[in-house]
């Protein structure tokens, strides 16, 4: 038994599943610009993928302005510079926690449901019978999840944004003992155009890799229900660790000041 | 074997496919004639499906042609693939409905999606289909779940038939179905598809289906076609491979893979 033969074809395993995902990104973004596109599937992803995870990123958005206002005062007490919480609070929400705590909350909730969908469209045959039926499966399938995702996501970030800095506010004046309108003074006054719109960017790239990880991996799913659960977990871990990749990347690029 | 037949509505020409070093196609010749049915026989895992998605366009043969109407379509893309998909009906084994739609919408999907007709006017002629298959228009309004095998059989057939198409892929239509429910598919395969012209390529194992449906048989083993004749010669066939199997023996000349 040759001992180079299994790493050799964990491999070349690898590099063809990322050949794949390059081609199922490439067929997935020319064909947002190619007609037909389906409006109403948007529009019903919009709802699924944006409206109904409202609840969900409110909450983790609100426990976690919450906690980051504690733990930053307790680092600022240090130097006597308490004063600077809502300031060190706004900037940790808009620019890292709320869109990375919203992507990854939607990749566990949003990737996970696709990938299983379009899992189980794979093994019963569905995509197929899309094919047969004249329909290409990418544009009927993919693409409103795609457009879908990338609108829903900034806005929930959006939504994210607002509710953590209120979650900051809360614990702030709660338990920190700051005043309302002074909190809400020095957050307004420095709250600037590139902070939220950073976010923003972050959150538009989160959500097409959470609706590509989520299609790639539901449409490549093979055998029967075991299958479908591997393409769910695997959709839910890929896009999170490339959600935390893109976001240093980006973070690192572009987002300096 | 580099002949023109201009005639021929579909036709294959060594078609060859694999999946990793698994050979599943080796060089598969089929000639379909215009309004004819052609049942292709075979041992589980021998490539049937594999064979029919390769025509179909699902998956892309490594060697080998495929002619539709005497115009290689072996390695279309984009809007040319799409417009001969329209060509093609398919009923699937397990019917593939789509669960997210009621049966109705599956029927009219065709209509609508690939080809843009009005969704009310899809409706009535989904409805019509349903008709055809003897289903009535209040199933039109249940889901796929809600429905027994035979009947997402007979809505897969209703589906396959909406459009008009000009050919019809049958996979293994009778199989998990009890035999008077084969029976009632096998005769509305033959009514709703015999007469009309449409050119009919099927799958199965099950011979009472094939020799029910067929025109011409031909039987596919180890990747090739090993015989091809009309109906009525299958049972003096001469050839081992096809005697072993429609007489369901363990023994001869075909040994059955019992490992995965």
């Amino acid at each position: 038994m040759n001992i180079f033969a299994p790493i050799g074809r964990a491999v070349l395993n690898y590099l063809a599943q990322i050949g794949r995902l390059a081609v199922f990104t490439l067929d997935s973004v020319t064909a947002c610009f190619r007609p037909p596109i389906y409006w109403n599937l948007i529009v019903q992803q919009i709802m699924r993928i944006g409206f109904f995870s409202l609840p969900v990123v409110g909450l983790t958005a609100f426990f976690t302005g919450g906690a980051l206002a504690l733990q930053i005062y307790i680092g600022a007490a240090r130097y006597g510079a308490e004063a600077f919480v809502p300031v060190v609070v706004l900037v940790g929400i808009t620019r890292e926690l709320g869109p990375v705590i919203a992507g990854l909350m939607v990749a566990g909730r949003v990737a996970a449901a696709i990938a299983a969908e379009l899992g189980t469209m794979r093994v019963t045959e569905q995509i197929d019978a899309l094919t047969t039926l004249a329909t290409n499966p990418i544009k009927y399938l993919v693409v409103p999840r795609l457009i879908a995702a990338v609108i829903s996501m900034p806005i929930l970030v959006a939504v994210a944004d607002s509710i953590g800095v209120f979650g900051g506010y809360v614990a702030s004046t709660q338990s920190l003992g700051f005043t309302g309108a002074i909190y809400l003074k020095n957050t307004i006054d420095n709250v600037t155009y590139h902070d939220v719109s950073s976010g923003l960017i972050k959150a538009a790239v989160f959500g097409f890799i959470i609706a590509l990880m989520g299609s790639f991996n539901g449409f490549n799913s093979k055998g029967g229900a075991q299958g479908v659960g591997a393409a769910t977990t695997n959709a839910v871990v890929s896009a999170s660790i490339l959600i935390l990749a893109a976001n240093f990347l980006l973070t690192n690029l572009l987002f300096t000041d | 074997m580099a002949r023109i037949s201009s005639t021929a509505k579909v036709e294959l020409r060594g078609v060859k496919k694999r999946f990793g070093d698994k050979v599943v196609l080796d060089g598969v010749d089929l000639t379909i004639q215009p309004g004819s049915s052609l049942v292709v026989i075979g041992g589980s895992g021998t490539g049937k499906s594999v064979m029919i998605k390769c025509v179909l366009g699902i998956l892309r043969p490594d060697a080998g042609e495929i002619f539709v109407d005497g115009k290689d379509v072996t390695r279309l893309r984009g809007g040319a693939r799409d417009a001969f998909q329209r060509k093609f009906g398919m009923l699937f084994q397990g019917a593939a409905l789509f669960d997210s739609l009621p049966v109705w919408e599956n029927v009219a999907f065709g209509l609508i999606q690939g080809r843009g007709v009005k969704r009310r006017k899809a409706r009535d002629i989904a409805i019509e289909k349903l008709a055809k298959v003897g289903l009535g228009a209040e199933v039109g309004q249940l889901w796929p779940a809600e429905l027994s095998g035979g009947m997402q059989k007979r809505v897969g057939l209703a589906r396959a038939m909406a459009a008009d198409p000009e050919i019809i892929f049958f996979d293994e239509p009778t199989t998990g179905l009890d035999p008077i429910m084969a029976d009632v598919i096998n005769n509305l395969i033959v009514d709703t598809v015999k007469g009309t012209g449409t050119t009919t390529l099927s799958i199965t194992h099950d011979l009472v289906s094939a020799r029910k449906i067929a025109d011409r048989i031909a039987m596919l083993y180890a990747g090739k076609i090993i015989w091809e004749g009309p109906t009525a010669d299958i049972d003096n066939s001469g050839n081992p491979y096809v005697d072993q199997f429609i007489h369901g023996r363990e023994e001869g000349p075909i040994h059955m893979e019992v490992r995965g």
